[in-house]
């Protein structure tokens, strides 16, 4: 509405109700509430670091895990701060073929986010599509989808996500479709829960009768408000198929070691732990623990400035 | 009476409830878990001239909001017909309806609800008539502004969440959307039930005088006397689902028919006349789903007689402009 009246002064006293709210001051508000958390506040920076850490890995690390090239078997179980054939100093020691841990562990990383975040991405986009037709259709439809979706809440995603790996075989894009399927369900439940409660309210029936297009209420009303718990699930799902992604990967059935992610680092250092080479496994486990507790924290804080009843 | 605009023929509206797979199992072990069918609307026939604000009246639980859906598209009517200028309202697609005009608008009761909390008003207001190209692209946000400055606002506030205004106002924004689909007839269901009895004046001034001056047609639906009296040309009083009395709105006050339109004018509590004790209608409304037989209100009707528990009354005409549905005007209840 450009060629509206620029007098705000004027209509701001007018208007007896709270001050002008914009979307630039609720993003400011949301900011400030979310730092009164210093546990949070550091957990979002670590993120930014590991993030910026993972996808600059090519820029910053002496050495490209995948171009197995360059991996010389003198350099094979170095430990930590040992100088290898590289020239470079060995932050985090080698592994068994004597890559160099630190190189593997951000390139691993990388790979843990991509997968994480796609993978969530999808399952967010499926499970609010799920949602959002069983709750604004109703009846047989309702019925059918939601019933699939406690089916699946009611296994443990982990199994789920093994039997399809096993099904559809070794890769990213297999990993990623895996995890959407054993994920869709909690985003689909919460949109459900969300979007039956919107969907009674009359701005739906005022759409309705308006005449406007089922699709058009259902993305442009009904989405917009149930979109603020599903934030916080999706933060919360992405730690999780971060760490699920691992899980398959270290029980073997996830990524091969010449695309190493964390799980399958961690899984390739095991057996090594009881011959006091720790770092093979250690390191990798670290960096997956903090990044699924920095995310989680995230989402928790999340969740607390999007509650309403903390809103002052 | 020229031709109606709006033309409602014998409607009736049933709504089933389904007993889902759990309850039907349960059901055939323990019996029952039989569909469940509540008639919120029988047999109801209305015809409203353009130009004509006709109120409908009635407790709550007695189909008149029911109605005002069924006319505002968003119920199909399970059977009759429900025409705008001889064509139907809405079509039924599968048990849903699909709403074939945009010139019934509806207003609802809870401004605070009828809102798209995350929608700027200039953007609720713009989207109908964006969408159904009923202003040109170029034009709409001039239109928005003109709206808002028919209905008591500035032109400024379209660019404002929901949440900035109050109940009046948000009032006032849902009439500019619903003014904004420039439609024939205006459905107002307890519009402003929830809002303050000063703001309440304010809302059915600035609703009167757009009524006259866009010469728009409304069905005005409400609970409360007064106001009917006040904004209303004529006044349909429902009981339990069926159309019991309609009445130009003068005639009405002056000299119910019905026993029921009565004993409702009997229950309000006035102020002025020195009348101190009110008399509230014996007994609950019965439930819509089980109907008593006969008339409906026969059970709490203090002047009902054998035939009330055993005829359905029949809507007739008692005068050239009224008509009732009762057995005292319809040959004694004998």
């Amino acid at each position: 509405m450009n060629n509206t009246s620029p007098d705000n002064s004027n209509v701001a006293d007018s208007l007896p109700v709270i001050a002008r709210e914009t979307t630039a001051t609720r993003l400011r508000n949301f900011w400030s509430d979310y730092c009164e958390s210093r546990v949070a506040l550091i957990a979002l920076f670590i993120i930014v670091v590991l993030t910026i850490g993972a996808f600059g890995a090519p820029w910053l690390v002496p050495q490209d895990p995948y171009d197995l090239s360059l991996l010389e078997w003198s350099d094979a179980f170095l430990p930590p701060g040992e100088v290898g054939s590289g020239g470079y100093t060995l932050l985090l020691g080698t592994d068994n073929a004597g890559r160099d841990m630190l190189s593997a562990i951000l390139y691993g990383l990388r790979t843990s986010f991509v997968i994480g975040l796609s993978a969530g991405v999808l399952a967010l986009t499926v499970g609010i599509i799920v949602g959002l037709s069983a709750a604004y259709f109703g009846g047989r439809l309702e019925a059918l989808l939601m019933r699939i979706v406690d089916l699946q809440l009611s296994m443990p995603a982990i199994l789920l996500a093994l039997v399809l790996v096993a099904m559809l075989g070794q890769g990213v894009p297999q990993i990623i479709l895996a995890l959407v399927v054993a994920q869709y369900a909690y985003f689909a439940r919460t949109t459900h829960g969300a979007a039956s409660v919107e969907r009674r309210k009359d701005y739906i029936e005022a759409a309705r009768s308006t005449p406007l297009p089922t699709r058009r209420i259902m993305f442009r009303h009904l989405l917009p408000n149930v979109l603020p718990p599903l934030i916080v699930v999706a933060t919360v799902q992405v730690a999780s198929a971060i760490s699920l992604e691992a899980t398959l990967s270290f029980l073997g059935v996830g990524l091969p070691l010449t695309e190493p992610s964390l799980g399958s680092l961690i899984s390739n250092g095991f057996k090594y732990i009881h011959a006091g080479r720790y770092w093979l496994s250690i390191y990798p486990g670290i960096f997956l623990m903090i990044t699924v507790v920095a995310i989680n924290l995230v989402g928790d804080q999340v969740r607390t400035v999007l509650d309403p009843r903390n809103s002052r | 009476m020229s031709k109606p605009l709006l033309t409602i023929d014998q409607v009736s509206k049933r709504f089933t409830r389904k007993p889902g797979l759990a309850e039907r199992l349960a059901g055939r072990l323990t019996g029952g878990g039989e569909p469940v069918v509540v008639h919120a609307l029988t047999d109801v026939t209305l015809e409203v001239a353009r130009g004509e604000v006709l109120g409908v009246v009635g407790e709550s639980g007695c189909g008149k909001s029911t109605l005002g859906r069924v006319v505002a598209g968003i119920h199909a009517p399970s059977d009759g017909t429900v025409m705008l200028d001889g064509k139907p309202i809405t079509r039924d697609q599968r048990g849903t309806a699909e709403k074939l005009t945009t010139q019934v608008q509806m207003i609802h009761q809870d401004p605070f609800a009828s809102l798209n909390p995350r929608m700027k008003v200039g953007e609720t207001i713009a989207e109908g008539p964006r969408y159904h190209k009923i202003i040109p692209a170029d034009a709409v946000s001039e239109r928005v502004g003109s709206l808002l400055e028919q209905v008591g606002l500035e032109a400024a506030y379209a660019d404002r969440l929901p949440h900035q205004f109050s109940g009046g106002q948000r009032q006032r924004i849902a009439i500019a959307r619903a003014l904004a689909m420039e439609p024939e007839l205006l459905v107002l269901d307890e519009a402003v039930a929830s809002l303050d009895v000063s703001i309440q004046a304010q809302v059915l001034n600035l609703f009167m005088d757009l009524q006259r001056n866009l010469g728009l047609t409304a069905l005005f639906i409400s609970h409360d006397l007064s106001v009917v009296r006040h904004v209303c040309d004529r006044v349909a009083i429902m009981y339990l689902g069926r159309l019991v009395e309609l009445a130009p709105a003068k005639d009405l006050y002056e000299r119910p028919l019905h026993p029921y339109t009565s004993a409702l004018f009997a229950s309000v509590p006035t102020v002025g006349t020195g009348k101190r004790v009110f008399e509230a209608i014996q007994g609950e409304i019965p439930s819509p789903i089980n109907p008593p037989p006969g008339c409906a209100f026969h059970p709490r009707c203090p002047q009902a007689g054998p035939r009330c528990r055993r005829e359905v009354p029949r809507l007739a005409q008692a005068d050239e402009l009224r008509t009732v549905a009762c057995h005292l005007n319809d040959g004694g209840v004998a």
